[in-house]
């Protein structure tokens, strides 16, 4: 389940080894370090660009990173391409 | 081995002001590799950068005094976070760029640091495991690394992305470049069809969407990119349509009535379909979100702006059998 009705964002503290790159990474400061576990403080600004799931090597982040262009979604929705490119 | 300074010459200068208009935009590329900064000792810091002319020299400049290098990636002239988006300011290429300028024979240190914004593409184990070089990410931007330098760590700040107005204000050009022919074509077609009211109104309209959108984003009233578009678009439908209904052009009030709703339906339609199109070009927009809002708006758009066509070409069949 995500954690954000707003996005695709998944995270199991559970897993988390406390390495800090997802803090360090996130735009908009949507983990924080803590104690026994990085803090998912923010899940609703998460804007899925995959910084921290890329760089979270126990998997305790998973998200669904795509390019949030409007242009580009509907370009790949009328040439019927998967994948959304950018620029 | 390149070599470059702190300082920007005026060509360089100007040369940012054609990137900023979208002129010969793709031409602007540094060469891949890796550069001198002033006079560089074999341990001075590596700083990683992406061969867009505006993304090295913000680095070059924002550096202004410090020694050390910069390996510029191959990222098709594209600035750091869109490439590292679709994977070209990423591991594989920062791994092949190491190896390929033998940057292990040529310094000591063994860090680099990486745009934090490069992080969508880069994944600091896997460069680690596999060129032997730390990866630290620096602040989002370039002119915090002095700072960054000094504190050993980011402040919350540093490690935010912003969208303030002069973010917003720098892109309007490269962003409504594309708009101008499509505003030009419509203002065209509305001036044959129904005057100069209609063409300076369905001008407004685009502009309302290509500038008034991005700089007034925040003060807009609407939840998302598509309702803000709606409300600036509304205003200027509104006030078209009350020029047109008393302008006393000598036409009779029931066809002027007609062209005004004609423009409360499809202007609206306009601008909000060209702020959803912003988009691309703002830096908190998630693509679940994105996607929600072209299913729930444009369908919308669409019906919006073909009645509005409908009840404009409505209004003239009727006007021209009864005249």
């Amino acid at each position: 389940m995500a954690d954000s009705k707003l996005n695709t964002l998944e995270y199991d503290a559970s897993l988390c080894n406390r390495c800090g790159l997802c803090a360090a990474v996130c735009p908009h400061r949507v983990f924080q370090n803590g104690d026994s576990a990085a803090r998912l403080v923010n899940p609703d600004s998460c804007m899925e660009c995959g910084a921290c799931a890329l760089n979270c090597e126990t998997g305790a982040i998973k998200v669904d990173s795509s390019v949030g262009c409007a242009q580009a979604m509907m370009l790949a929705a009328l040439l019927r391409k998967k994948e959304p490119t950018c620029c | 081995m390149g070599q470059t300074t702190w300082k920007l010459t005026t060509a360089e200068k100007l040369v940012h002001l054609l990137a900023r208009l979208g002129i010969r935009r793709n031409d602007w590329r540094v060469r891949p590799g890796l550069y001198r900064l002033g006079n560089p000792a074999p341990d001075s810091p590596v700083f990683v950068s992406a061969n867009y002319i505006l993304s090295f020299d913000a680095l070059r400049e924002a550096l202004d005094g410090i020694d050390g290098y910069i390996l510029v990636l191959d990222t098709k002239g594209i600035n750091v976070w869109c490439a590292a988006g679709k994977g070209s300011f990423g591991t594989d290429e920062l791994v092949e760029r190491i190896e390929k300028t033998s940057l292990a024979d040529e310094v000591e240190t063994r860090r680099v640091m990486v745009p934090q914004l490069g992080a969508t593409g880069v994944c600091a184990r896997d460069v680690r495991k596999r060129s032997g070089f730390k990866v630290d990410f620096g602040p989002v931007r370039a002119e915090d690394i002095p700072e960054f330098i000094r504190n050993g760590k980011a402040t919350e700040a540093m490690r935010t992305v912003r969208y303030d107005i002069r973010d917003r204000a720098v892109l309007i050009p490269v962003e409504g470049k594309q708009g101008i022919p499509l505003a030009g074509g419509l203002m065209l077609a509305a001036y044959l069809g129904d005057g100069s009211i209609a063409a300076l109104g369905i001008g407004s309209a685009a502009a309302a969407g290509l500038v008034a959108f991005p700089l007034l984003m925040p003060w807009v009233p609407g939840k998302d990119f598509s309702t803000k578009g709606f409300v600036l678009g509304g205003a200027v439908a509104a006030a078209t349509a009350a020029a047109t209904v008393l302008a006393d052009d000598g036409t009779s009030l029931g066809w002027r009535l007609g062209k005004a709703a004609s423009y409360l339906l499809a202007f609206p339609a306009l601008t909000s379909f060209i702020a959803l199109n912003w988009t691309g070009a703002s830096t908190f927009t998630s693509p679940t979100g994105v996607r929600k809002e072209i299913n729930r708006y444009v369908p919308v758009m669409a019906v919006m702006g073909a009645s509005g066509i409908i009840t404009n070409v409505a209004q003239r069949l009727l006007r021209s059998r009864k005249g």
